[in-house]
C-alpha cells in the first residue's frame, strides 16, 4: 500500500557541487587562464588539466525534446555535465579535446549553431511576449528568431570590433532588462488605457491604482455610483504601471502598439563606466511573423557600427567618441522631438557645452 | 503534427538558421493539446497583433506566496488546450551548472504534469517550467521536491540569487560566487517563498567587474568581485603577448581609463594606485594579467528597469568586503538593508527608489553604515545642505 509521502518545503536548490564536472571540482578556484580556439569554443587551464567550452545557441523557450537531445549529446561527450550561460546559451564541458569536432557535427546535425564567444553578439537576452504575458506590446520570441536570422553570422564568427549584445523586452517592465544592452529592441505601448469601468469597482483597490501613475494623470471617479477612475490622457505616457496593479486598464492596442529600438548601453566596467540605453528609433510597426522593419533597422546599426568602431570599443564608446549628431548622419537614422528627454532630470541630458562637430 | 494546427504565419519561423522555437513547440503539439493550443492562439496573436493572456490570477502552492504565475487564456473556449497555462519558477542550481541525469528528471516531471515547455532559464535565473493546469501545480511541487528541486520567487519577495559561473570555471573569479549564492538562497528561503517585502529584491553576484550577471544594471543589491592590491603580472607571458604580434600599445596602454600602464620594450609597468580594476587589460591578455591576490567584492545597491521612476544603475554602497564562509558578514549587511526598507519604505517602492526618495545620507544612517567618497560620482554641487550641527547661543551649548 502506498504511503503518504511527508511533503517537504522550503529545501532551496540542491548543491552545485553535484553538478560539477570532476576536471571542475579538482580545477576549482585555480584556474589559470583561457584561450579561445574557434568562436563557440574556449579552452580553460588549469593544474589538473584543461577543460573545453562549446558554445551552443538556444531559443531559450525550449521543449523537453530539445533539451533531451542536448543531454544525450551530454552524456555522449561531455561526461553528462553542462551548464547554461547568463545568456540562455548551452556549455558543454569537456574534458577530452577530441570530442570537440564530433560534438560539433552532432549539433550542426541538430539545426544549433556553435558561437557566441568575445567579439560576437551572443544569445539575445529577452521575455515572455505573446506567448506568455498579459502586457506584451509585441512578441519576444519571434522577434528574437528574426533578429537572430539576420544577424546569425555574427554570432558564429567574432569580426565585430568587440562584443555586442541584444536584448528584447515586450513592454516597459522591461523583464528583459534592455536599458543596459549595446542594442535593445523594446515593446512599446502609445495609447492610454481603456478603463473597463464595469469590472474596476470590483477588481482594482482604487487608491492603488490611483498612486500607481508616476505623472499623477489618474484620478478617482463616479459613474453611476460607483467609485472608478478616469485618466489625463495628455499626462499619460503609457507606461503601463496601473495596469500591473489593476487589470481593468488594458494597454493593447494592435493598430499603435509597437518596437522601439535603443543603442549604447553597457554592463561590464571594461574602459569606460557602464552606460544606459539611448533611444535611436522611437517607433516601428508590429510587423509579424519577421518584423522586416526591426531587423532591418538592428542590421543597418549593427552594420555601421562594425565599419565605424575602433577594436574593443563598444557601440555606447564608439557613439561617445564621435558623437550622437554623427551616430544619426552615418546610420541615416531621423532624430526626432521624441528623442529629446521630457522625464525626470530630462536637463541632464541637455548639451551644455559648445562640444559639437560640424 | 495534429492535422488540424494551421499556424501559416508561425510556419515562417520555421526558416533560417537560428533556432526555432515554432518547430520546437510543434514536436510537442503532437501529443500535448496545450503545445498545439499554444501555437494556435500564438497564431491568432501574429494575426490580431495583440497578446490574449489574461491579467495574473492567484494560484500558487500551499503555504508558499509566490514561484507560480498565475496565467489564463483570454478566450478559453477558442484554446481550451491553454485555458490555463501557470508558470513555475524552480531554483537554478548556482552557475547553472547541471547534470544530464538531474535535468532528465525535472524533464520527466515537466512531462507527466506540464506543458512540456521551459525557458532555460528565466530572466530573473530561475528555470522556468511554462504551462501548466491550477490542479497540476501540487503534483509537480511534490514531485520536484521529492527530487530536490524547489520553487523561485514572484511578487514583492526575495528572487532567487543568481551567480556567474564564478571560481567553477573562470579565473577571474574574485570570491567564491557558486557559493555565496547557495548560502543566500537557503539562509532566506522564508523570504524567498512568502512576499513580505514592499517590493521584489534580487540578488545577483558577478566575481569580476565584467560582471556576467548583469548585477549592476538588474539586481537590487550586486554583489561584485573586486580585488584591492596590485594586479598580477607575469613578466614571460607579457613578452609573449607582444612577440605574437599584439598592439599592446594600442589596444591596451591606450584603452586604460586612467592611463596607469605604461609599455617599455616588452615589459609592462602599472600603477597600481591608479587602477579602477576596469578589466580591459586582464581581459585582452588574460595569460599574462590577473586580478590581484587581496580580492573581495563591492556590494552595490539598487538597481532596477525604468518602471516607475526611470531605470537606475546599482550604487556603491561597500566599497570593498572579504567574502568567505560562512560569509556572516553579508547576512548582517542584508538584514541591517531590509529592516530599514521594511520600516520606511512604501508599497512597490524597490530599494533605489527609496534611497532616493529618503536620500543615501539618510539611508547609510539607518543601516549604520559611514558616507564614503567611494560611494559617489562627486560631492554635491548645490548649496541646499540640512546641517545638523550648529552653535546655539549660550546657555543651550552645542547640539
Amino acid at each position: 500500500m502506498a504511503t503518504e509521502v511527508e511533503r517537504k518545503t522550503d529545501i532551496g536548490p540542491p548543491h552545485y557541487e553535484k553538478f560539477l564536472h570532476p576536471l571542475v571540482k579538482e580545477n576549482y578556484g585555480k584556474w589559470e587562464y583561457h584561450e579561445t580556439l574557434a568562436p563557440g569554443v574556449l579552452m580553460h587551464h588549469g593544474p589538473a588539466g584543461d577543460l573545453y567550452t562549446v558554445r551552443v545557441s538556444s531559443p531559450r523557450l525550449v521543449s523537453i525534446n530539445f533539451l533531451n537531445n542536448i543531454l544525450d549529446l551530454a552524456d555522449k561527450y561531455a561526461d553528462g555535465y553542462l551548464r547554461f550561460t547568463s545568456r540562455n546559451n548551452v556549455e558543454f564541458l569537456l574534458a577530452n579535446k577530441d570530442n570537440i569536432e564530433p560534438l560539433k557535427k552532432e549539433i550542426s546535425e541538430l539545426g544549433l549553431l556553435v558561437g557566441g564567444t568575445n567579439n560576437a553578439i551572443s544569445n539575445i537576452v529577452h521575455t515572455q511576449g505573446w506567448v506568455h504575458c498579459h502586457s506584451a506590446a509585441t512578441d519576444a520570441s519571434g522577434l528574437v528568431k528574426s533578429v537572430m536570422d539576420e544577424l546569425a553570422e555574427y554570432f558564429t564568427s567574432q569580426k565585430l570590433p568587440a562584443k555586442l549584445r541584444i536584448a528584447v523586452a515586450c513592454c516597459l517592465n522591461m523583464c528583459g532588462a534592455v536599458h543596459a544592452s549595446d542594442i535593445a529592441i523594446l515593446g512599446v505601448h502609445r495609447t492610454p488605457p481603456k478603463i473597463d469601468n464595469a469590472t474596476l469597482p470590483n477588481l482594482c483597490e482604487i487608491p492603488t491604482t490611483v498612486a500607481s501613475c508616476p505623472n499623477n494623470a489618474i484620478r478617482p471617479t463616479s459613474i453611476e455610483g460607483k467609485t472608478t477612475v478616469k485618466v489625463d490622457e495628455d499626462k499619460c505616457m503609457y507606461c503601463g504601471n496601473c495596469y500591473t496593479v489593476c487589470p481593468a486598464m488594458p494597454l493593447a492596442d494592435p493598430l499603435n502598439d509597437g518596437v522601439s529600438i535603443w543603442v549604447g548601453g553597457k554592463i561590464c566596467n571594461a574602459r569606460s563606466e557602464p552606460m544606459f540605453t539611448k533611444l535611436a528609433i522611437p517607433y516601428l510597426p508590429n510587423n509579424p511573423p519577421r518584423w522586416p522593419e526591426v531587423t532591418g533597422a538592428v542590421k543597418n546599426i549593427v552594420e555601421i557600427y562594425a565599419a565605424n568602431a575602433k577594436p574593443y570599443e563598444r557601440v555606447g564608446e564608439w557613439i561617445n567618441r564621435i558623437g550622437w549628431p554623427k551616430f544619426f548622419d552615418l546610420t541615416g537614422i531621423e532624430f526626432t522631438k521624441y528623442h529629446l528627454d521630457d522625464f525626470r532630470h530630462a536637463g541632464t541630458t541637455y548639451r551644455r557645452s559648445l562640444h559639437n562637430r560640424y | 503534427m495534429a492535422d488540424d494546427l494551421k499556424t501559416p504565419l508561425l510556419d515562417e519561423l520555421e526558416k533560417g538558421p537560428w533556432p526555432s522555437f515554432v518547430k520546437d513547440i510543434k514536436s510537442l503539439a503532437g501529443k500535448k493539446e496545450m503545445a498545439k493550443d499554444l501555437l494556435r492562439q500564438l497564431e491568432k496573436s501574429y494575426e490580431d497583433k495583440r497578446g490574449y493572456w489574461k491579467h495574473g490570477g492567484l494560484v500558487g502552492v500551499m503555504g508558499y506566496g509566490g514561484g507560480v504565475i498565475g496565467r489564463y487564456s483570454a478566450l478559453p473556449e477558442e484554446f481550451p488546450g491553454v485555458s490555463h497555462f501557470h508558470t513555475l519558477r524552480i531554483n537554478q542550481t548556482s552557475g547553472w551548472f547541471y547534470t544530464a541525469d538531474a535535468l532528465r528528471e525535472i524533464l520527466n516531471i515537466w512531462e507527466e504534469h506540464g506543458s512540456g515547455l521551459l525557458n532555460v532559464h528565466g530572466s530573473t535565473g530561475d528555470l522556468v517550467l511554462l504551462g501548466t493546469r491550477t490542479e497540476e501545480l501540487e503534483p509537480t511541487f511534490r514531485a520536484l521536491t521529492e527530487k530536490g528541486w524547489d520553487l523561485g520567487g514572484s511578487g514583492s519577495d526575495l528572487r532567487t540569487p543568481s551567480c556567474c559561473v564564478g571560481p567553477g570555471r573562470c579565473e577571474y573569479a574574485c570570491y567564491d560566487t557558486l557559493s555565496l549564492a547557495y548560502n543566500l538562497t537557503h539562509a532566506y528561503q522564508d523570504e524567498l517563498h512568502r512576499p513580505m517585502f514592499n517590493y521584489k529584491y534580487k540578488i545577483k553576484m558577478s566575481g569580476c567587474p565584467n560582471d556576467c550577471t548583469a548585477a549592476i544594471a538588474r539586481s537590487d543589491m550586486g554583489i561584485i568581485g573586486i580585488w584591492k592590491d596590485d594586479i598580477q603580472v607575469k613578466p614571460d607571458a607579457v613578452a609573449e603577448y607582444v612577440d605574437s604580434g599584439l598592439d599592446v600599445q594600442g589596444l591596451v596602454v591606450e584603452n586604460c581609463p586612467t592611463g596607469c600602464i605604461e609599455l617599455d620594450g616588452n615589459e609592462i609597468k602599472i600603477d597600481n594606485s591608479n587602477c579602477v580594476k576596469c578589466m580591459h587589460c586582464i581581459n585582452v591578455m588574460p595569460k599574462a594579467l590577473s586580478p590581484g591576490k587581496e580580492r573581495g567584492a563591492a556590494i552595490t545597491l539598487g538597481a532596477k528597469a525604468p518602471i516607475v521612476e526611470g531605470a537606475l544603475f546599482g550604487s556603491v554602497i561597500i566599497p570593498f568586503m572579504k567574502l568567505e564562509e560562512p560569509f556572516e558578514e553579508v547576512h548582517d549587511l542584508i538584514e541591517r538593508i531590509w529592516e530599514f526598507w521594511d520600516e520606511h519604505g512604501t508599497n512597490r517602492e524597490r530599494i533605489g527608489e527609496f534611497i532616493e526618495r529618503v536620500s543615501l545620507a539618510t539611508f547609510l544612517e539607518g543601516i549604520g553604515e559611514k558616507p564614503l567618497p567611494q560611494m559617489i560620482k562627486a560631492p554635491r554641487d548645490n548649496p541646499y545642505v540640512f546641517y545638523e550641527e550648529y552653535y546655539a547661543e549660550e546657555g543651550e551649548g552645542e547640539k
